[in-house]
Parts: C-alpha cells; structure tokens; sequence
C-alpha cells in the first residue's frame, strides 16, 4: 500500500516536473565539529537556511560527505574522547542515523611490524560514479579503507599498510598533526575508477593507476620546512589537494610550504602562491576550486611564521582567489572582520557549492560559519556559537 | 552476570546494567558484542588492545588483561576514564 502511494505521488511529481521549467537544485552544507554536527539546509536562492542539529552531540565529527549518486545517504565520521571511532550512515539525509557494522580498522601486520590501531576517521570520498555505494575512508593514523556497501562494512585498501617503505613514509605518531597524523584528499578520477590519488600529513602525495595495488610518490617541485630534504617523501606535508571537476588533469594543492598547481601529465607541481602578497603569504590549510571553470580556485591563508599561529595573518581574515589558475590572486573579505579576528580554518573547513554564481562555506574553529553568495564577492555569517569546526561540505540536492 | 555500562556506551544497551556471560574478560566482551552489535570496538581496538580511555573492574578491582578468568557471582563495571574537554 504504501508503495503504491509512493508510486501515485511519483508519478504526480513527475508530471509536474514535466510541465514546469527544471527547478534549481537545494543546497546542503554539512558541518563537522569537535562536538557534533549541524546541517544547513539552503533554498535555490542560499538565502533562507534550515538547520537540523546538532546530530551526535559529543561526539568528534572529523568529516560528513552526501554520496552524490543518490542525494540522500550520507556518511559521517565520528569518535568521542573517551571511546573508539566509528562511521555513522544515515540514507534520508539524516533524518536517521545507523552505525557502521564494521567501521575501518587495521588489520593484524606480519610479524616483527608493529601493528597499527584506527584513532579516528578522518575523510570520506565516495567512489566513482560508476561504482555505488562504494567509499573510500582517510584515517589517523595514515590507513586507506574501502566500502563496497555503502559505508556498512570497512575493508583496508591497498597494500601500503605494511609497505615497509611507506611506513617509513608514515612517520611516527609524534609526527604529522597535533591530533595525530593523517591520510586525507582520497580523489578519484571521474572519468577512471582506477585512477586515484591520495596524500598524508606527513608522508607527501600518492598516485595509483591500477586501482589502489600500487602508488607512486608525486611530489616533485613541493618544498619542505627549511633544512629538510625535499627528497625523503616523509618530509613532505600537503594540506589539502582538490581536482578540478571539469579538468580532472588540474590539482591544487594547499601545502604547509606554498600553493601549488599540477597540470598531468606533468608529474611536476609548480608553486603558484608565490604570485600571493608577500605581506600575507601563501601558508595555509583549505584548498577549493570551482565545479566549472579550472582556473579559479580559493584559500584561506593563515599565519604561518614564528611558531605557526595558524591564524589569519596580522589578524585580518579573507579568502583569496585565482582567476587565471594561480598567476594573480586577489583578496575576498567583503563583509568580513577587517581586523582583531584570529580565525583559524582547518583543512576540511571551507567549501563549494555547484551553484552559478558558486557558493563558498567557510568554518572556523572558533565557531562561525560564513557563506558568500557570490564566489567570495561578499560574505555574511551563517551560523555562530557552534563549536571549533572541523569540516564543512557543501552539496546540491533534489 | 552484571555488567554496569558508562553513559557513552548506553546508545548500544539503552540500559545502565546487562547480563553478559563468559569464562573471562575476552569472552564476557565477546558475548557483549553479540548481544549489542559494535559494542565491543569502542572498548577495544583492532589489535585487542584495550583503549586510553576505558577501563574494567572486576568486583571493584581494575582489570588490564583480557584473559581475566572470571566467575558467574563476578561484578562487571565498565567506566569511562575521567578525560577530555
């Protein structure tokens, strides 16, 4: 019976969809944070918002990604301070949540290898279109998993968990983030399920073309901290890498030592942040680029001199974007604190949306959620008083 | 046997205290696992290691070690460690 009012309402839809002009998607934007998650439901417009939260209160949120390929499930990483990680899965944009029946973990290395035990999940990538329900999990420390059911049940994916060679890579756990190090910026090529990438802080950038049995290093042209060797792949600490949507050939990267740009198949990334004010630098931790166009993307620079504030430098926060694929970059604060604002936006905090002008979403860890209309023309405040923000995704829906 | 579950463990039992059985520590958290899906995962990790923030009673007294033999009339708390911010 019930499916059969389904089928009458369907099918009423589908009328009046025929009859009218294609309405513009709805936009979600999902926030993770240290004490749970919050989510932004947006009109076509992004001017009236409806919140549903907090989801998970208590528990650290590391990361919340919607799979669009169904435009309803979504899958969140979640531990709390006092007991072990898991995954959340929720298949009606988090009206219900259920639990992971096995959630990542590592399994037992050969003997004489330490072996390895899950923190915490700390980014999520849905696979390739051609491939439902398949995810893909980052963890700390570094490990690479795989979902083939859509985020019910976690295997380890690829070899490098034992790798000798990569463990050295790893580093230890003093090494890498204060919260431990990690494997994060799973990309998959949308037009070859086989072709991905991945990096670590620390531990550089990774390229397999063989579906995850095998990774090459790609980190020519990266620098390191000052007197380290730019040739031990451990050294290496890229932030955040994004593919252009429409040049899958296109990455930026966000690293701990400049903006960089690669264009495959050149397997050298070039430092395009030089090309930012010298009075701001182009240290930072997010890295966004535009769903349609490959050159233009954005960042959010911090301070990254002395002991690494990490916070807006001179205190004046302000996205900057490149229109030209990284040879001019121009400042974006219209609506923002012009000065006496130490924010801090961490790696997974600041995002797009698919709309024409493009929405931009930044969090910071200090609780503010900001939204420009506009691709950073000019921003206003969408949510206050959450708490230190983690992650924020933006996606399209119905 | 009574087992006493901390408040961050209760989503799974929806109660303070369960009946568990097993011959010891490793057995009785298996038998919890069977009883309450994934439970047993967010005390121990993947390499059967207990986690920092977890700890086990036996009758009042602090258990580290899974192979713990226990006994039918045995009272099993599991606490939260007094931790995080």
């Amino acid at each position: 019976m019930a499916n059969a009012r389904k089928a009458a309402t369907t099918s009423r839809t589908a009328t009046k969809r025929a009859s009218r002009p294609q309405a513009k998607p709805r936009v979600l934007v999902m926030v993770a944070t240290r004490k749970g998650a919050w989510l932004y439901h947006g009109d076509a417009a992004r001017r009236s918002w409806r919140t549903s939260g907090p989801h998970f209160l208590g528990h650290i949120i590391n990361h919340m990604r919607l799979d669009p390929r169904d435009g309803r499930t979504l899958l969140a990483a979640a531990k709390t301070g006092h007991i072990g990680p898991t995954v959340f899965r929720s298949t009606d944009l988090g009206r219900t949540w259920k639990e992971a029946a096995k959630p990542p973990a590592f399994a037992k290395s050969p003997e004489g290898m330490r072996s390895r035990s899950v923190d915490h999940t700390f980014w999520l990538t849905p696979a390739h279109a051609n491939e439902p329900n398949v995810w893909y999990a980052g963890t700390s420390p570094q490990g690479l998993f795989r979902s083939e059911d859509g985020g019910v049940t976690w295997a380890p994916f690829s070899t490098i968990h034992d790798d000798p060679k990569y463990r050295g890579w790893f580093g230890t756990e003093q090494d890498g983030t204060s919260d431990g190090p990690k494997l994060h910026s799973i990309l998959v090529d949308p037009r070859d399920p086989a072709h991905l990438y991945f990096a670590m802080s620390g531990g550089g950038i990774h390229e397999s073309v063989d579906k995850g049995r095998t990774w090459t290093p790609l980190v020519t042209g990266m620098e390191v901290v000052e007197g380290f060797d730019a040739a031990n792949i451990a050294f290496h600490d890229p932030h955040c890498i994004r593919m252009c949507p429409s040049n899958p050939d296109r990455l930026y990267q966000q690293n701990h030592c400049g903006i960089y740009r690669l264009d495959r198949p050149s397997r050298e990334w070039v430092r395009v942040g030089k090309a930012m004010p010298k009075k701001v630098g182009d240290i930072g931790l997010p890295m966004v680029v535009h769903p349609r166009d490959d050159n233009v993307a954005w960042v959010f620079p911090m301070d990254g001199g002395g002991v690494w504030p990490r916070t807006s430098p001179d205190g004046i926060p302000g996205a900057f974007v490149t229109r030209n694929g990284g040879k001019t970059w121009k400042r974006q604060a219209a609506g923002m604190p012009d000065g006496k604002a130490w924010w801090t936006v961490k790696r997974q905090a600041m995002a797009a949306d698919g709309g024409d002008p493009v929405g931009l979403y930044v969090g910071t860890t200090s609780g503010e959620l900001w939204a420009s209309r506009n691709e950073g023309e000019k921003w206003s405040v969408l949510a206050q008083h959450l708490p230190e923000i983690y992650a924020v995704e933006a996606a399209e829906i119905g | 046997m009574k087992v006493l579950i901390p408040t961050p463990l209760r989503s799974y039992t929806r109660q303070r205290e369960v009946d568990a059985a097993g011959l010891t520590m490793a057995e009785l958290l298996a038998d919890l696992d069977r009883r309450y899906p994934g439970i047993r995962f967010r005390m121990i990790d993947e390499q059967d290691r207990m986690r920092r923030h977890v700890r086990f009673f036996v009758n009042g007294e602090q258990v580290f070690d899974l192979t713990r033999p226990l006994k039918p009339s045995d009272d099993i708390a599991i606490v939260q460690a007094l931790s995080g911010g």
